[in-house]
C-alpha cells in the first residue's frame, strides 16, 4: 500500500503480524485487546489462516506452543490478567526454543485491575513471565506507527534467537488510532526450521520438542546455550530513540505511551530553559543498558516516568550503576499521568541547579 | 517363519521406565501398531502428557511434543490447525486430562477439533506416587484419600467418555480395557477407528483405556488386571458411547 | 513350529505373558537375573508353542516376536 491509512493500534497490530506471515492465532476475549482478536476473526478465514479464541488464555498459549512446534509464525494477544495465565506456557515455549509471538495490550492491576491503560507489566514482561532462568524479547512501541514496524522483527527475532518474543503494548496504543503506512512485503523470507515437529515424512530421524531434562546437567547446558543466545541478542538488538539527551542536564527515561507525554514535558522544560531529554527504551529486553550508560557520563540526573509504582526504574538504576541519581514519577491503576505533571517534576530536579 | 508379532516400526527401540506390568506399555504398543497399520507415521505428530507417560516422546518414532500438564489438546489443536494434512495424538493420563486438562479436553472436544485421545484411566497418579485421581473410585485408598475416597469431601470419579459423548464435536467416545488379549485386541480396533475418523476429518475422537497401575495400587500386575475388572469396569462400563458413523447410518 | 524370540533385556519379569500362555509354557528364569535386576522369562516346553502370539499381545514391553 504505501499511503497512510488511519487505523486503530490493535487492528494495525493484527494487520503487521498478517503481513509478517502469521497464519495462524489463538486469542481470548479481554479488553482492551479484544479489537485485535475480531480483526484476526475478520481477515484470518479469507487467508486460509487459522483464527481460534480458544476456552482460555492458558489453551491459547499452548496452541501457540503446538503451532510452534509445527514450524508456523504463530501468536496471541492479550491483556494483563490473560498474559498471567499464560506464564506456564510461556516458560514451556522459552524451555523448549519456540519462537513465537506475544502481545500484551497492558491494563491496570493487579487482580482484575481495570481496563484503563498502564505499565505495571514490566517486571513481568522482562524479569518473570513464567518458573525458570529465561528471558523472552520485549519490544515497546509508542505509536501505531512503531507497533507495525516492531510486530515483523519480533517475528524475524523470535525465528533467529529461536524464543518467544512479545509486544509490551497498553490500552492507549491499543485503542488510539493514527495514520499508519503499512509497508508492502514483497516476498516473505521465512527462516527454515529443521527442528520442527511437522512430520518427518520418512525422510530424517524424528524431531522432538521438549523441555524436560531429568539429569541437571542437561538441562544446565541447554539453559547456557539458550544464554549464550541472549548475550548475542543483547550486544547486537539494544534498540532505543534518544531525543534532545545530547547536552540535557536532565535525562527522562520513558517507553510507550508514557514516553509521548514525556517528550511534551521536555519540551516544555526546554522552552522553559531547562535542558531536559529523553532517552526511550524500544527494547524493554534486551534493555538499552549500554547506551544510558554512557548518557550518565554527561547528564546530571534521571527521572523515570512510568504509568505503574516504578518499575522500569530498577533497569535504570542497574544501566546508570551509581553514577548519577536516578529519581521516579509515576500513576497507576490506569491514570495517565499528563505532561504538566512530569513537567512539574523535572522542574523540581532542576530546581536544585537555580 | 512368517512373523505373527513382532515390535511395531513406530516404537523406537528405547526401553521404557514403565513399572513392571505397567499397561501403558502395552497401549503405547498399540498406537503404534495403528500408526504403522495405516501408514501414517511420517505425517504423524504426537503430543505428550505430564505423568507416567511424559517420557513417551522418547517411546514413538513419529515426531513428538512434550505438553504442559493438562494441555495437550491444546498443543494437538495448535498442530493440527497449523499442519491439517498432519495426524495428530494425545496420549494422556486421568489426571492429566479429567483434572487439570479438564477444560482443554472438553472444548478440543466441542470444536470437533480432528485430533485423537489416547486416554489412560488408571484411576491414580502414578509419576507422583499414588495420589488420589479424578478417576478414582470411591472408597479407593490412595496416598491423598488415604482413609479411602469420601465422595461427600472429595467428589465422585468422573466418567470422561460419557460425559464427552454428549458434544457434537465427537466423532467416536470409546471406553475399552487392556486386561485380556481379548480386550487388547479390540482396543487395538477402537484406535485405529479413531485415527481413521481423524483421518476422514470426522471430528474429535477419544478412546478411554482402562489401565493398571501396580505399583500405586500395591498389586501384583496379574492380580491388578483382577482389581481393574472386579473394581473399575463397573463404575467404567466399556462400550461405545458416541461413534458418527453409526449415527449417520441410522441418523 | 513356532518359534519365540526372547528380548531377555527389555524383560520386567512382569509375568503378563505366563498367564495368558494358553499352553502354560511359559514362566521366569528364577536362575537368570538380567541388567535390570529382573528374573526374565523363559519357555517351559517350545514343542506345546501353538504360536498364538497371545504372550506378546499381553506383553508391555515387546519382549516377544513370534514367529509361525
Amino acid at each position: 500500500m504505501g499511503e497512510k491509512i488511519l487505523m486503530k493500534g490493535n487492528e494495525a497490530l493484527a494487520e503487521a503480524a498478517i503481513l509478517a506471515g502469521c497464519r495462524h492465532f489463538f486469542g481470548y476475549p479481554i479488553t482492551p485487546q479484544t479489537e485485535l482478536a475480531a480483526y484476526m476473526a475478520k481477515r484470518m478465514p479469507k487467508l486460509g489462516g487459522t483464527f481460534l479464541q480458544a476456552e482460555s488464555e492458558v489453551a491459547a498459549i499452548n496452541m501457540v506452543l503446538g503451532a510452534a512446534s509445527a514450524g508456523v509464525r504463530t501468536m496471541t494477544s492479550s491483556s494483563s490478567p490473560g498474559v498471567s495465565l499464560k506464564s506456564e506456557g510461556v516458560s514451556y515455549l522459552a524451555g523448549s526454543d519456540l519462537p513465537c509471538l506475544i502481545i500484551n495490550v497492558q491494563r491496570g492491576g493487579p487482580g482484575l485491575g481495570g481496563i484503563q491503560p498502564s505499565q505495571a507489566d514490566y517486571w513481568q514482561a522482562t524479569k518473570a513471565l513464567g518458573h525458570g532462568d529465561f528471558q523472552i524479547f520485549v519490544f515497546a512501541p509508542s505509536t501505531v506507527q512503531e507497533m507495525v514496524d516492531l510486530v515483523n522483527q519480533a517475528f524475524d527475532l523470535a525465528d533467529e534467537y529461536r524464543m518467544p518474543a512479545m509486544i509490551l503494548a497498553d490500552g492507549m496504543l491499543g485503542q488510539m488510532m493514527e495514520p499508519v503506512e503499512i509497508p508492502e512485503v514483497s516476498e516473505l523470507k521465512l527462516k527454515d526450521k529443521p527442528w520442527a515437529t511437522n512430520g518427518h515424512k520418512n525422510s530424517r530421524e524424528h524431531n522432538i520438542i521438549n523441555s524436560l531434562y531429568m539429569q541437571p546437567e542437561d538441562l544446565e547446558q541447554t539453559i547456557r546455550d539458550r544464554f549464550a543466545r541472549y548475550d548475542d541478542a543483547k550486544a547486537k538488538h539494544q534498540v532505543f530513540e534518544s531525543y534532545l539527551t545530547e547536552d540535557a542536564d536532565i535525562v527522562v527515561v520513558a517507553y510507550g505511551a508514557s514516553s509521548r507525554i514525556s517528550r511534551s514535558a521536555v519540551e516544555q522544560a526546554r522552552e522553559l530553559g531547562i535542558k531536559a531529554g529523553l532517552f526511550r527504551p524500544i527494547t524493554l529486553w534486551p534493555f538499552p543498558n549500554d547506551e544510558l550508560y554512557k548518557l550518565a557520563g554527561s547528564a546530571k540526573k534521571f527521572l523515570a516516568v512510568e504509568m505503574s509504582m516504578g518499575q522500569m526504574v530498577d533497569d535504570v538504576r542497574l544501566a546508570v550503576n551509581g553514577r548519577k541519581p536516578v529519581e521516579f514519577f509515576g500513576r497507576t491503576g490506569g491514570v495517565i499521568p499528563t505532561p504538566a505533571e512530569v513537567l512539574e517534576q523535572i522542574k523540581k530536579l532542576a530546581g536544585g541547579d537555580r | 517363519m512368517a512373523v505373527v508379532f513382532e515390535k511395531p516400526h513406530a516404537l523406537t527401540n528405547v526401553p521404557t521406565h514403565y513399572c513392571p506390568g505397567c499397561t501403558h506399555g502395552i497401549v503405547h504398543r498399540l498406537v503404534a501398531q495403528v500408526l504403522d497399520e495405516l501408514g501414517v507415521e511420517g505425517r504423524t505428530v504426537g503430543v505428550a502428557p505430564v505423568g507416567c507417560a511424559v517420557f513417551a516422546y522418547n517411546y514413538f518414532n513419529c515426531d513428538m511434543i512434550q505438553s504442559p500438564h493438562g494441555r495437550a489438546p491444546a498443543v494437538a489443536t495448535g498442530v493440527k490447525r497449523a499442519l491439517p494434512e498432519s495426524v495428530v495424538f494425545t496420549y494422556q493420563g486421568d489426571g492429566d486430562l479429567a483434572a487439570i486438562g479438564t477444560a482443554e479436553t472438553v472444548h478440543a472436544a466441542a470444536r470437533g477439533e480432528n485430533i485423537t485421545i489416547i486416554f489412560i484411566n488408571n484411576a491414580i497418579y502414578g509419576m507422583t506416587g499414588g495420589q488420589m485421581a479424578p478417576t478414582s473410585l470411591p472408597g479407593q485408598v490412595t496416598q491423598t484419600s488415604p482413609y479411602g475416597r469420601d465422595v461427600k469431601t472429595q467428589g465422585h470419579p468422573i466418567r470422561v467418555c460419557e460425559m464427552l459423548s454428549s458434544l457434537d464435536g465427537v466423532a467416536l467416545a470409546q471406553r475399552c480395557s487392556v486386561d485380556t488379549v481379548k480386550n487388547v485386541n479390540a482396543t487395538k480396533q477402537a484406535i485405529k477407528k479413531a485415527f481413521q475418523y481423524q483421518i476422514e476429518g470426522k471430528g474429535c475422537t477419544i478412546v478411554e483405556v482402562l489401565s493398571t497401575c501396580p505399583t500405586n495400587w500395591g498389586l501384583e500386575p496379574n492380580e491388578a488386571l483382577d482389581w481393574l475388572r472386579e473394581n473399575m469396569m463397573p463404575y467404567y462400563p466399556l462400550g461405545v458411547y458416541k461413534d458418527a458413523a453409526e449415527e449417520e447410518n441410522n441418523g | 513350529m513356532p518359534k519365540l524370540t526372547i528380548n531377555e533385556s527389555l524383560c520386567k519379569g512382569c509375568e503378563l505373558c505366563v498367564k495368558a500362555c494358553p499352553k502354560g509354557i511359559l514362566e521366569l528364569n528364577k536362575a537368570v537375573i538380567n541388567a535390570k535386576g529382573y528374573h526374565t522369562l523363559h519357555i517351559t516346553d517350545q514343542e506345546k508353542c501353538i504360536g498364538c502370539a497371545m504372550c506378546a499381545i499381553m506383553c508391555p514391553d515387546s519382549v516377544i516376536k513370534v514367529e509361525r
